[in-house]
């Protein structure tokens, strides 16, 4: 089955998880259209990040079905059931989405140069030599082309970051999650990482989601903003709207608490 | 006699003995314990004198025992000494040079429990004007021994097992009253597996106990 | 005041100092008037150095079985099923849990014997006990070494879709071998020092040799102070590699 270009990338079927007592995930329906890009705001707490991890394979859901590009991702076709997903396929599957992380998660004992060259090479089979030539043009491009040899720890957090983020693009995902990106980095460096994830969304082709707390930032970004409370989706739609003009009670309180600050 | 794997009925006849072994073990333990966590804290101490003519020997002697093997230094104290009449039993030699072995080790744990100890505690202690022995006994060795409790459990543990070695000169504990045993018998399987339980029926549970106190200390 | 009290002490550290030496100055001196040498005991060298090349081998063997044991049974005990962890798990208590001695003496007494049927030379059997021994301690080592890397390295690697065996290659052990490396090294001073009880199983390496030689020409003094120097020789140098290795913190700067 091939995915009509207007299918969304990522579709999120009646799923719920949760940790112990508490839900995070409530029968959750959601989709990305290709190259959308979206932002989830909401208090902290509220399973925003479990979306991007659930999707990640992270976390596996409790209940639903998660679609990447047609295809389910915990799941596989047996004839005409839906099957818990071999290794394999979910290998497959995840290879259409990328993340960076709040903590970079960088590999400390890998140059920046590797850092990114390593699952290209490894995973992707790709021959070292594109691989290094594609992981310099990618550092060039987060402005970090004089950092190849450094290792992470003697990097800046918001170099770190353009590190991670050069290391996801590498793999040329469909899908990009971006899980807090800023939030440990020194307010002086939050700016850096945002202007580099701002030119690959004006770049276009390839869908991100965003959890960020950077409201100005989501609203310049985003084609779409979600606010996510208690587990589901309690308003959605263009940034000037959700912004704007929100209708939904909690959304309005929501924003009234962080923009006074 | 029947090809059995395991003769239970032998294993059972000899228990007796394998426990009367295994008492002598674990009194050659405790006191050899004893020793070690004593001499231990003596080298640690001395390693830190600010006098090097002091230091530095002790460090030396530290380093040399730490570097060889305990067996050695046994037969050191079995055949050497009593050369220069230090006439000892065999039982009281080996307590002596496993005591002295361990308390190599010990002394390792001491110094990085007293060098774990804020300087604002020796400060305050010059400025209330204690004497060293008061700022010691008093204000430093109080904050620096509980936290060393599980480490020192480790070797005592460790002790337990390593003093099977006395049985090399002629101290009849667990392991060589198994290995009599066996010999008069020329069965080894029986003997040698139940000494083996013996000692891990001990050690085991006591390492768990270690375990415990190390999670308890490292919460705090 | 306080200078005189320096003084007294500065005086009797050094009382120690000099009775300590007196003490050795006057046993040799004994020894010397007791058993005057004959001469210099170099003559006891070439046997000791015979026992030696058994010592190291042992050494050798012994540390390669138990690194191989160490890493497959540590990686199978930090990411192995639970049937896999129950058995490695039960290896490890039982070696860490019991003499080695008493694990010399079953490998070397009980395995030769039926039901088992297993006749090894001492050498085998030395290596075997020696490097099941040490390999367990070794487990519990790269256990929770691996167990020290953040979660994150473990999701990074998710999420650029590394199976899990390269996850562990590239990614988990090279990161643990900075924290395995001191540990290691002081397990193989460890093994070294162990070396010596294979001598009770009639293996001749130094210790042995150095059994022979009491019996053979006496000496005895003179023989066990070769041996120590023998094994410090061989253990001091590794001491200073874990401490140089403990220094060493590669990412770290």
């Amino acid at each position: 089955m091939q995915a009509n270009s207007s299918d969304p990338i990522v579709r999120f079927e009646n799923v719920t998880k949760a940790f112990g007592e508490l839900t995070v995930l409530r029968n959750l329906d959601f989709d990305v259209a290709p190259a959308e890009k979206v932002t989830i705001v909401g208090p902290s707490g509220s399973g925003k990040t479990t979306i991007l991890r659930v999707l990640m394979t992270l976390e596996k859901p409790d209940d639903g079905v998660i679609w990447v590009d047609g295809e389910p991702l915990w799941h596989q076709k047996s004839g005409s059931k839906l099957v818990p997903a071999s290794e394999k396929h979910l290998r497959k599957v995840r290879g259409n989405i990328g993340m960076v992380f709040q903590h970079f998660n960088l590999f400390p004992h890998m140059t920046a140069l590797r850092n990114v060259t390593e699952a290209p090479i490894h995973v992707l089979k790709m021959p070292k030599g594109d691989a290094e030539q594609r992981a310099v043009e990618l550092l060039n491009h987060v402005g970090l082309g004089d950092k190849l040899g450094h290792y992470p720890s003697q990097l800046s957090g918001g170099q770190k970051q353009r590190v991670a983020i050069a290391r996801a693009l590498a793999m040329r995902p469909k899908v990009m999650l971006f899980d807090e990106v800023t939030s440990a980095l020194d307010p002086e460096l939050v700016g850096e990482v945002l202007n580099v994830i701002r030119e690959l969304a004006e770049e276009g082709e390839m869908a991100m989601l965003l959890v960020t707390h950077e409201m100005g930032f989501a609203r310049e970004v985003s084609d779409r903003v979600v606010f996510f409370d208690k587990g589901r989706v309690v308003e959605q739609g263009p940034p000037e709207q959700i912004f704007g003009n929100p209708q939904n009670e909690r959304t309005k309180s929501f924003f009234n608490a962080v923009l006074r600050h | 006699m029947s090809e059995q794997f395991f003769d239970w009925e032998y294993a059972i006849g000899f228990m007796p003995t394998l426990l009367e072994g295994l008492w002598v073990t674990i009194q050659v333990t405790v006191v050899a314990f004893i020793l070690a966590a004593i001499l231990g804290l003596l080298m640690a101490l001395g390693r830190r004198s600010d006098n090097p003519w002091i230091a530095q020997p002790i460090g030396a002697i530290v380093e040399f025992i730490r570097s060889t093997p305990l067996l050695v230094q046994l037969f050191i104290f079995f055949y050497v000494l009593p050369r220069y009449g230090l006439r000892m039993p065999a039982f009281i030699v080996g307590t002596i040079a496993l005591g002295l072995h361990y308390g190599t080790y010990t002394s390792e744990i001491y110094r990085a429990g007293i060098d774990a100890i804020d300087r604002g505690q020796w400060e305050a202690a010059r400025a209330l004007n204690f004497s060293p022995v008061r700022t010691w006994v008093g204000i430093v060795l109080p904050q620096a021994i509980p936290p060393m409790i599980p480490a020192l459990g480790n070797y005592l543990v460790a002790m337990f097992k390593e003093s099977a070695q006395l049985s090399a000169i002629t101290v009849v504990e667990l392991t060589l009253t198994a290995r009599t045993i066996g010999t008069q018998s020329f069965r080894f399987l029986e003997p040698f597996t139940m000494a083996g339980v013996l000692y891990f029926l001990i050690s085991y549970p006591s390492s768990l106990v270690v375990q415990r106190l190390e999670k308890r200390y490292a919460g705090k | 005041m306080p200078n005189e009290d320096n003084l007294f002490v500065k005086i009797r550290n050094y009382i120690f100092l000099v009775i300590g030496l007196l003490a050795i100055g006057i046993a040799i001196g004994v020894e010397l008037m007791i058993n005057p040498p004959e001469s210099p005991p170099f003559d006891l060298l070439p046997i000791l150095l015979r026992g030696l090349a058994v010592t190291i081998e042992l050494t050798l063997l012994g540390a390669a079985l138990a690194l191989v044991v160490a890493i497959v049974a540590g990686v199978a005990r930090a990411s192995g099923n639970i049937i896999v962890r129950t058995i490695v798990g039960f290896y490890v208590e039982v070696f860490r849990g019991t003499s080695i001695l008493v694990q010399l003496f079953w490998i070397f007494f009980v395995l030769p014997l039926p039901p088992f049927n297993l006749s090894l030379t001492p050498l085998q059997a030395g290596v075997l006990a020696l490097g099941l021994n040490v390999g367990a301690y070794g487990a519990e080592v790269v256990r929770g070494a691996i167990g020290a890397i953040p979660r994150g390295q473990i999701e990074a690697s998710i999420a650029l879709n590394m199976p899990p065996g390269m996850m562990m290659r590239r990614v988990i052990i090279p990161q643990a071998m900075v924290r395995i490396l001191p540990p290691f090294g002081n397990l193989l001073i460890e093994l070294l020092k162990a070396t010596s009880l294979v001598s009770l199983i009639t293996l001749s390496d130094v210790t042995f040799q150095g059994l022979a030689l009491r019996q053979s020409v006496g000496r005895t003094t003179e023989v066990f102070l070769l041996i120590l120097v023998i094994y410090f020789l061989l253990a001091y140098p590794l001491t200073l590699g874990v401490r140089w290795l403990e220094r060493q913190r590669q990412w770290a700067t």
